[in-house]
């Protein structure tokens, strides 16, 4: 089968219609509705898509045009997709949870005139929208639930349009086929906003070539074949599940699993059982800490049998996953805790058939990382842009390590310029951003390389790590190299800090305000008899500050130990009185750090900090959830760090 | 809430009046409920609102007065010919079957609809198997349609408040009920579970044509989704109309506010 996919090349239609001949009974999309799962086959998939072209082309859908797609993963929007490439428009998925203006702003730059929706929710919203962009003139639905009384002439059923498309083609059989035919690897597959941290978000146009490619690639890459499972969960508007679920699905042929709901993706995992996963390194942590709670209500037969094992794969898991020699003795002690404890652990987080999972977007605690590995779980890191069509760098079997994000897969060069910046040029490379032709030459050189905005260094074994965003990297007064993110990242990685900013571009030396993490901290002063009866009396108490003290401390040992980087170590900290929030604008919805906003607001604190202060003064407004303004003051303590000596590697 | 003008009466209580030894629950209580529509029974604690309930659900047997369910006139209801009839309810104080999962509780609210024996059911073979099954797709339905499918296998008695109450609803609706009885379906829900529970009834009503008749301690869900209201107070009609009519209506402001006697 992966030999004659090897030959594959066209749009998606194209692709499609040559694989019919061959897989068409292969099961193509699942999604489980009123309990069961139900299966489309790729005969079944591809007559519906084709229904719906007609039914669109019926409706006055141009070529060239775009469409815009919002619900959750769904195998009739997956199909909405192919439809719409089949008559060579554009179709733009949108994020389902965006309100109804985020939206409005994507559905007007990409000038469509079609959208299609999930269900009530999303034709509400779409509703909302039509009466600020008149252009929109149908929106199509698919679950009919509550929408019988809408006005038909504006909202139509899928089913309706898929009829009608039926209808057509019993008249002219190749409407749909001459459409396909007429299309070429290089017209544009997808636009996909991405979110803006800064300004409006920008539509990345993706050609068929791109994702065709790319999706290649990436299956041979991992050995993907036809009988891979996969539970499409995340956002179909995010490049990463256009890449895996649609493009590398219908390229390799697998099956793509659609959930019941959000709310029962963690049952779904369980029964489907994917080969391969990918999920943020924030999942990753989040199901590892719920394991954790769950093993400390566990009794203490089982508590230390877990203790035990846990201590085995730490040893050796990692080794024994990367083909390394593991001496006998550990070799049957982990087969033991295969059977009895890691087998189990992964069959109930539907990790079991894992055979290759993958995390991106952020830096993942090393800890975390190696936890999965160790006990059987194939987690490797990637790099990528939704302007790279996801792949910069990977890391393959045997080459994994937590703190890098690995080297360039086939087909991917890699640059780093002087000022630290990281550039790449591939296949996957974007065609533009959509109508905006400025941004589009800012970060495409002329000879199609691009710029991420990452700044970052290759390793001592030619692996890449990234530092932090390029625009973020500062320079103390010694001129070593300050990167806020990355020593914030490693402080996040203790369970007890929720949130750091530290501060040091252009000063001797650095220092950082501290977030505690409520669950975590109150957790530990139950256990402590440590008594506080608000947040801000928490984030007070002198034990609490010993506490993130030693999280500091260990971080600065860490940082020692590399000449780039011993001079970030954090020298002063404060810890403050309130929750760092995107509603006060000090965060973004994302939650990333909005610098400039908090150096504004907490200007006081941060001179506190550098001129040797040990308390200061602070008060700030905040905004409630309904919308009331209000103050917190707090006097808050500074405290000292322990700095050590530079115990350096020369990199 | 509709603007039907369907005047058919559905269920029609007259004179009731319901003692238990010197308390009077109930004093010559007389009103309608048309087919179709969502009526609301609002008064201040203590009034009476769910010894009616469970006056027309059978439960209680009033000492006067007369039901009329469906042309049929009876001096008092007995639950198994409420069930038969078509009458669901819920209760105030969730009746689930606790130790039940989510899809077993909404199960039994089919059981009007299953006939074959207990020897066949018990073996599960045969025609007993095909009946469950289709029941069990009308539940899936049921529970599609209240959005629960992530707690489809959890036991009730696990499930927080506002989730059980959604698990009454549908075992209720799961007997297709042509009178659908619930009482304070939203107490102790937040804004966002209100109004999930109120689209809920509502599109109970306009898809299946439901009757509800509804118990409710907010008023601003009470004007919004009834058709009618009838107020009680110590026993006693003391209104009875459109919400706006009942809102404007002297002897409801003094019943929930009070009146100071000199």
């Amino acid at each position: 089968m992966s030999d004659s996919t090897e030959s594959l090349m066209g749009t998606f239609p194209q692709l499609l219609k040559v694989r019919l001949q061959r897989d068409g009974d292969r099961p193509a999309m699942r999604e489980k509705a009123y309990g069961i799962w139900q299966t489309w086959t790729l005969n079944e998939f591809c007559n519906e898509a084709t229904a719906l072209a007609a039914g669109l082309s019926d409706l006055g859908f141009q070529r060239g045009e775009t469409l815009v797609i919002i619900g959750d993963n769904r195998p009739r929007l997956y199909g909405a997709m192919l439809a719409v490439q089949s008559l060579g428009g554009i179709p733009v998925p949108a994020y389902q949870d965006s309100v109804a203006e985020e939206i409005q702003y994507v559905v007007e730059h990409a000038e469509a005139r079609f959208i299609v929706a999930e269900n009530q929710e999303q034709v509400d919203k779409s509703l909302e929208i039509k009466e600020h962009c008149p252009r929109v003139e149908k929106i199509i639905y698919c679950d009919p639930k509550g929408l019988r009384k809408y006005d038909p002439n504006v909202v139509v059923d899928i089913q309706e349009v898929m009829k009608r498309g039926r209808n057509a083609l019993a008249k002219t059989p190749d409407l749909v086929d001459q459409e396909i035919a007429a299309g070429r690897l290089s017209d544009p597959a997808i636009i996909l906003y991405t979110s803006g941290t800064t300004g409006r978000p920008k539509g990345v146009v993706l050609t068929h070539e791109n994702l065709v490619v790319t999706a290649k690639n990436a299956n041979a890459f991992d050995n993907i074949t036809a009988d891979e499972e996969t539970l499409a969960y995340l956002p179909m508007a995010w490049v990463g599940d256009n890449a895996f679920s649609f493009a590398m699905g219908l390229v390799a042929g697998f099956c793509v699993n659609c959930p019941e709901s959000s709310s029962t993706v963690a049952q779904n995992l369980r029964e489907i059982g994917p080969t391969y996963y990918f999920a943020p390194p924030r999942v990753f942590e989040s199901v590892l800490t719920s394991v954790m709670i769950r093993m400390k209500d566990a009794g203490p037969f089982k508590q230390r049998l877990f203790n035990y094992f846990m201590a085995v794969a730490k040893k050796t898991g990692v080794d024994l996953m990367d083909g390394k020699s593991v001496p006998l003795m550990d070799r049957i002690k982990y087969a033991l805790g295969e059977v009895l404890i890691f087998g189990p652990l992964k069959n109930t987080l539907g990790l079991g058939r894992v055979r290759v999972a993958y995390t991106a977007g952020e830096a993942i605690g090393p800890e975390i990382f190696d936890f999965y590995r160790s006990i059987g779980i194939n987690l490797k890191q990637l790099y990528g842009q939704t302007e790279a069509t996801v792949f910069i760098t990977m890391q393959p079997d045997g080459l994994v390590r937590s703190e890098s994000v690995g080297t360039p897969p086939p087909g991917v060069e890699l640059r780093i310029e002087d000022n630290g910046e990281v550039l790449y040029r591939s296949p996957g490379v974007f065609l533009e951003y959509f109508k905006n032709a400025e941004a589009t030459s800012e970060t495409k050189t002329d000879d199609n390389w691009v710029r991420t905005g990452d700044a970052g260094y290759i390793d001592g074994e030619g692996h890449l790590r990234i530092i932090d965003r390029a625009k973020d990297v500062g320079k103390l007064t010694d001129s070593s190299m300050f990167a806020p993110k990355f020593l914030e990242n490693k402080l996040k990685f203790f369970p007890e800090i929720k949130e750091v900013v530290t501060f040091g571009d252009g000063r001797d030396f650095v220092t950082a305000f501290v977030n505690i993490d409520l669950d975590a901290v109150g957790n530990w002063a139950e256990r402590n008899n440590v008594s506080y009866a608000s947040y801000q009396e928490l984030a007070a108490h002198p034990q609490v500050y010993q506490l993130i003290q030693e999280c500091i401390e260990q971080v600065n040992q860490s940082l020692a130990s590399d000449a780039h980087l011993s001079a970030s170590q954090i020298k002063r900290f404060l810890i403050l009185h309130k929750e760092l929030d995107p509603d006060d604008g000090e965060l973004t919805r994302t939650r990333k750090v909005r610098r400039r906003i908090i150096n504004e607001r907490y200007g006081d604190l941060i001179e506190a900090l550098f001129d040797g202060r040990t308390r200061c003064f602070v008060s700030t407004e905040v905004v409630f959830e309904d919308g009331r303004r209000g103050k917190i003051e707090a006097d808050l303590e500074i405290r000292d760090a322990t700095v050590h000596q530079t115990t350096s590697k020369a990199a | 809430m509709n603007d039907r003008t369907q005047d058919q009466i559905l269920l029609e209580v007259d004179a009731i009046s319901l003692s238990f030894g010197g308390v009077h629950a109930l004093t010559d209580v007389s009103f309608d409920i048309r087919k179709g529509e969502v009526r609301s029974i609002i008064g201040p604690n203590g009034a009476g609102k769910s010894s009616m309930l469970n006056v027309i659900n059978g439960f209680y047997h009033p000492q006067q007065g007369t039901i009329t369910y469906q042309g049929q006139k009876r001096s008092q209801m007995k639950p198994h010919e409420a069930a038969r009839g078509g009458i669901a309810r819920t209760f105030q104080n969730i009746a689930l079957f606790r130790g039940m999962s989510t899809l077993d509780n909404i199960m039994t609210g089919r059981n009007t609809q299953m006939s074959k024996g207990l020897f066949w059911q018990a073996l599960r073979i045969g025609p007993a198997l095909r009946e469950e099954i289709e029941n069990r797709e009308f539940v899936e339905h049921v529970i599609d349609f209240l959005e629960i499918q992530a707690i489809r296998k959890t036991p009730v008695g696990k499930l927080p408040y506002g989730l059980q109450k959604r698990v009454e609803l549908g075992r209720a609706l799961a007997a297709e009920p042509t009178l659908l009885l619930l009482d304070e379906p939203m107490a102790g829900m937040n804004l966002e579970e209100k109004e999930d529970m109120s689209r809920f009834i509502l599109e109970t009503n306009e898809e299946f044509g439901t009757t509800i008749a509804l118990i409710e301690h907010d008023m601003s869900v009470v004007m919004d989704i009834s058709d009618r209201v009838v107020v009680l107070d110590y026993g006693r009609k003391i209104a009875d109309g459109t919400p706006e009519e009942v809102r404007a209506n002297q002897s409801v402001i003094d019943a929930y506010l009070g009146v100071s006697h000199d």
